[in-house]
């Protein structure tokens, strides 16, 4: 289906999120739609999508006729469907429910019938769904998949996936991509938000980048990486040189750590963690380190073993005993965990300050808040509520936030999200931290380039197995995405440092 | 006891549990949506003495329980209005209706005080009740109670296995996914609300016209029926079934009390009575057990056959509620 969208403009308030945007899709065309986070990519695609509605006088034209999308009902039954970066689905719900929820028909939906259909659809793109499986237990790449082959069943001609390699394997995204490009060469035409250079470079025909709300320009392959990043952020950024390890005196110190919960068994982990060091933790989501970095934040207690901290043995202790101590965890999920929603900038500080006294002093607070949203570069004023920033500023607070001295910071998915100069500002800001206090660093992340750029060594977890140390600098994304998948495990495996 | 006895103590059970079954039942479509109605203690007592007392006016028993649905539907439509429309917390508005409609089924009873007025008479159905064993518990019933039977039935079917109740179930656990398939979240909450409330109107004259005749203003003994149905709408895990179970086992509880009193001299009388409430607790504890963490690393423990056994009867048993219950959704 061919997509055209005419000088699309919305604004909220007095800033305008997306102004005088003109595209033309062409069918069976992969458009890559790049920018940084607040460039406008979600508030376009929402509008095509019908989640909201763009200022009068733009239009949407499908095939030569111009429509009207009220909403996302109104969206899929002109053939546009979109794929949500948190999946719009219902997880204590079982795969065939949710696959039918939302297609009309009689008042007893006929379930054979829809399995069915449903098994077609699957094994056409080859995805190993069970249809009695309830959602929660599927991944994030299988809810993808799932919702792609709801979205082709509903009619979908136009599919608009954003940023869908977030929070997905290696093989999930190959998978994926093949995928797109079928449907491409159906005729559908694909539109892919991200902010992923190398996602985009590897998959779109054509690329189109926004900035501050307005469409810089577009381009097609051979792609220029440089001049991308240069269109995206207006400048030039560059990753910097990686820096070696260095072998200070260990500071997080396991002796045949054993964890366990319903689903997962780890077993006898050894691990010397040196001041000044990064170590990553990669593997498929929900293969342990989860449940690994919680036990380092004395967060989920061993079953076995020791867990020392600069030599104190901090065993069965509560997670405040090793907050006192220098260990910060900031766990993936920001609003839920890390930050209190509701509470602004300043009571955030306040809070996390040393208590003096019973009432607050809020003019100190307050000055407390503008050096920290100056030092750590936070759009937003004292007075923001933490939901009110964009997901990269989120990540600046927490790091505003971070206890001082450290022994240990702990991160889980230290930069989802976000795009590549918050990733470039918030690791050297990480680093700064690691100098400065001689602390070192244990992250989970999903991403194998981020793995391997920021880390010195690398923890491979493969359903509760643990790799043995890796060195990060002789390592490639190709050969750690074995071990994440379970492949060569026997000369890289074992569960001793 | 011989045996007799048993079987119409057993018809009694089922008798006693419908006033529960429907309050539970229409708390369970309505926060299935998202709403908590929280006032339905209240609205069961106003609607006892309403449903008494239009009954007795107008000497139909039909209008009493339409009244009774009436009544029970505008409270409903009042915390629809004040937590979809107006945005407030459906627990504050709820919890101070609770407590007007109480008062004012108090205050607006008195006139009815202790009066005798038409009720309920069991209508045995034909053949069906003379089914031994079956017959005498099941069919002997009023026909509030076989409407009870009937009520269990439908919701399950509605939620369960109709397309708009698939859709119900997405409402009430993430709204925003409902929306993208097309529904209208909020009216639907309006209207699984005004429905619900009705249901629970059903319960007050279900109790004044039936189980126990006439309006006794504070003495009548329903004063935190309400409260309990509340509990077994969780105990349920929002499924119509196990909530019937459940206002079952709380109905069967209470007459147990009631039986065992006279063999149970030593134990004092004030026992039996409360007993249902605290054992209701206990189940309560049961069922979400399996939320526990120390549970999960005691099954982590288990040898592995005896580990998956329990893994599943926990997931069976453990009832997590809608996701976006209380939220109210705006788009985006």
């Amino acid at each position: 289906m061919n997509v055209e969208l005419k000088n699309i403009h919305k604004h909220f308030g007095k800033t305008y999120a997306n102004k005088g945007i003109n595209l033309s899709i062409p069918s069976g065309t992969i458009q890559g739609i790049l920018g940084e986070n607040g460039a406008g990519k979600s508030t376009l695609m929402k509008i095509l999508s019908g989640f909201i509605q763009a200022d009068p006088g733009g239009e949407i034209i499908l095939n030569g006729k111009p429509v009207v999308i009220h909403s996302p009902a109104d969206a899929i039954h002109v053939g546009v469907g979109m794929l949500h970066q948190d999946p719009l689905d219902f997880p204590p719900m079982r795969v065939l429910d949710n696959f039918l929820l939302g297609r009309s028909g009689g008042l007893f939906p006929n379930r054979g019938a829809v399995a069915q259909d449903f098994k077609r659809l699957a094994e056409q793109f080859d995805f190993s769904l069970d249809p009695d499986n309830y959602v929660d237990a599927l991944t994030v790449g299988e809810r993808q998949q799932l919702e792609i082959i709801r979205l082709l069943w509903l009619g979908a001609r136009v599919l608009i996936l954003d940023e869908p390699t977030t929070g997905i394997s290696a093989s999930q995204k190959t998978k994926l991509f093949a995928t797109l490009k079928k449907l491409a060469d159906q005729g559908m035409t694909i539109i892919f938000v991200s902010h992923k250079l190398e996602d985009v470079e590897s998959l779109c025909h054509q690329v189109a980048v926004l900035r501050a709300g307005e469409l810089v320009g577009t381009t097609k392959p051979p792609y220029n990486t440089s001049r991308l990043v240069e269109m995206m952020f207006g400048k030039i950024v560059t990753l910097g040189e990686r820096q070696p390890a260095k072998s200070g005196e260990p500071v997080l110190s396991l002796r045949d750590i054993s964890l366990e919960d319903v689903r997962l068994k780890i077993r006898n982990v050894n691990l010397d963690l040196r001041a000044g060091e990064v170590i990553g933790l990669a593997g498929l989501e929900g293969s342990g380190q989860g449940m690994f970095i919680r036990a380092c934040a004395g967060l989920v207690r061993p079953v076995g073993g020791r867990i020392l901290l600069k030599g104190r043995d901090l065993t069965g202790r509560s997670y405040h005993t090793f907050k006192r101590e220098g260990v910060n965890f900031l766990p993936a999920s920001r609003l839920e965990e890390g930050l209190v929603p509701g509470l602004s900038l300043t009571d955030h500080f306040v809070l996390a300050e040393e208590p003096n006294g019973v009432f607050i002093d809020r003019a100190a607070g307050q000055r407390l808040a503008e050096e920290r949203i100056k030092a750590f570069n936070i759009r937003g004023t004292p007075f923001s509520t933490v939901e009110s920033l964009s997901g990269g500023n989120q990540q600046r607070a927490e790091l505003a936030l971070l206890q001082s001295p450290l022994s240990l910071i702990l991160l889980e998915h230290p930069t989802r999200g976000l795009d590549i100069e918050s990733v470039i500002y918030i690791w050297s800001k990480l680093k700064d931290r690691c100098h400065q206090d001689s602390a070192a660093i244990l992250f989970i992340s999903s991403d194998l380039e981020e793995i391997l750029q920021y880390s010195d060594r690398v923890l491979v977890f493969f359903s509760g197995k643990v790799s043995a140390p890796i060195d990060a600098a002789t390592t490639s994304v190709d050969q750690l995405g074995q071990l994440i998948g379970g492949k060569g495990w026997q000369e890289k495996g074992g569960s001793h440092a | 006891m011989n045996q007799e006895n048993l079987l119409v103590g057993l018809a009694g059970v089922l008798a006693a549990a419908a006033p529960i079954l429907f309050a539970v039942l229409g708390e369970t479509l309505s926060e299935r949506a998202g709403v908590i109605n929280l006032s339905m203690n209240g609205t069961i007592l106003l609607t006892a003495m309403s449903g008494f007392a239009v009954a007795y006016t107008t000497d139909s028993l039909l209008l009493g329980f339409l009244a009774g649905m009436l009544i029970g539907a505008v409270v409903a439509l009042i915390v629809a209005f004040a937590s979809i429309t107006l945005k407030q917390s459906q627990v504050a508005v709820g919890f101070v209706l609770a407590l007007t409609c109480r008062d004012l089924a108090y205050f607006l009873g008195n006139p009815f005080m202790g009066v005798s007025g038409p009720r309920l008479q069991a209508a045995p159905i034909p053949v069906l009740s003379d089914i031994p064993v079956l017959g005498p518990v099941f069919f002997r019933q009023e026909v509030i109670t076989y409407v009870s039977y009937l009520a269990i039935f439908l919701a399950w079917l509605w939620i369960y296995r109709t397309r708009p109740g698939l859709m119900l179930q997405g409402i009430g656990e993430k709204p925003a996914a409902a929306y993208i398939r097309g529904a209208n979240v909020n009216l639907m909450r309006y209207v699984y609300t005004v429905i619900g409330g009705a249901l629970i109107g059903l319960a007050g004259p279900a109790y004044s016209l039936g189980v126990r005749a006439g309006w006794m203003g504070t003495i009548s003994g329903l004063d935190g029926i309400g409260w309990i149905a509340l509990s077994i709408t969780i105990f349920g895990g929002w499924n119509p079934a196990r909530a019937a179970f459940g206002a079952y086992l709380f109905a069967l509880l209470q007459w147990l009390g009631l039986v065992l009193q006279p063999v149970l001299t030593q134990v004092p009388s004030q026992v039996l009575q409360v007993a249902p409430f605290p054992l209701m607790i206990l189940t309560l504890l049961l069922v979400n057990i399996g939320n526990a963490e120390w549970v999960e690393r005691t099954l982590a423990a288990m040898p592995e056959s005896t580990r998956k056994f329990f893994a599943k009867l926990l997931r069976a048993m453990r009832a997590s509620p809608p996701a976006a219950l209380g939220v109210p959704f705006e788009r985006d």
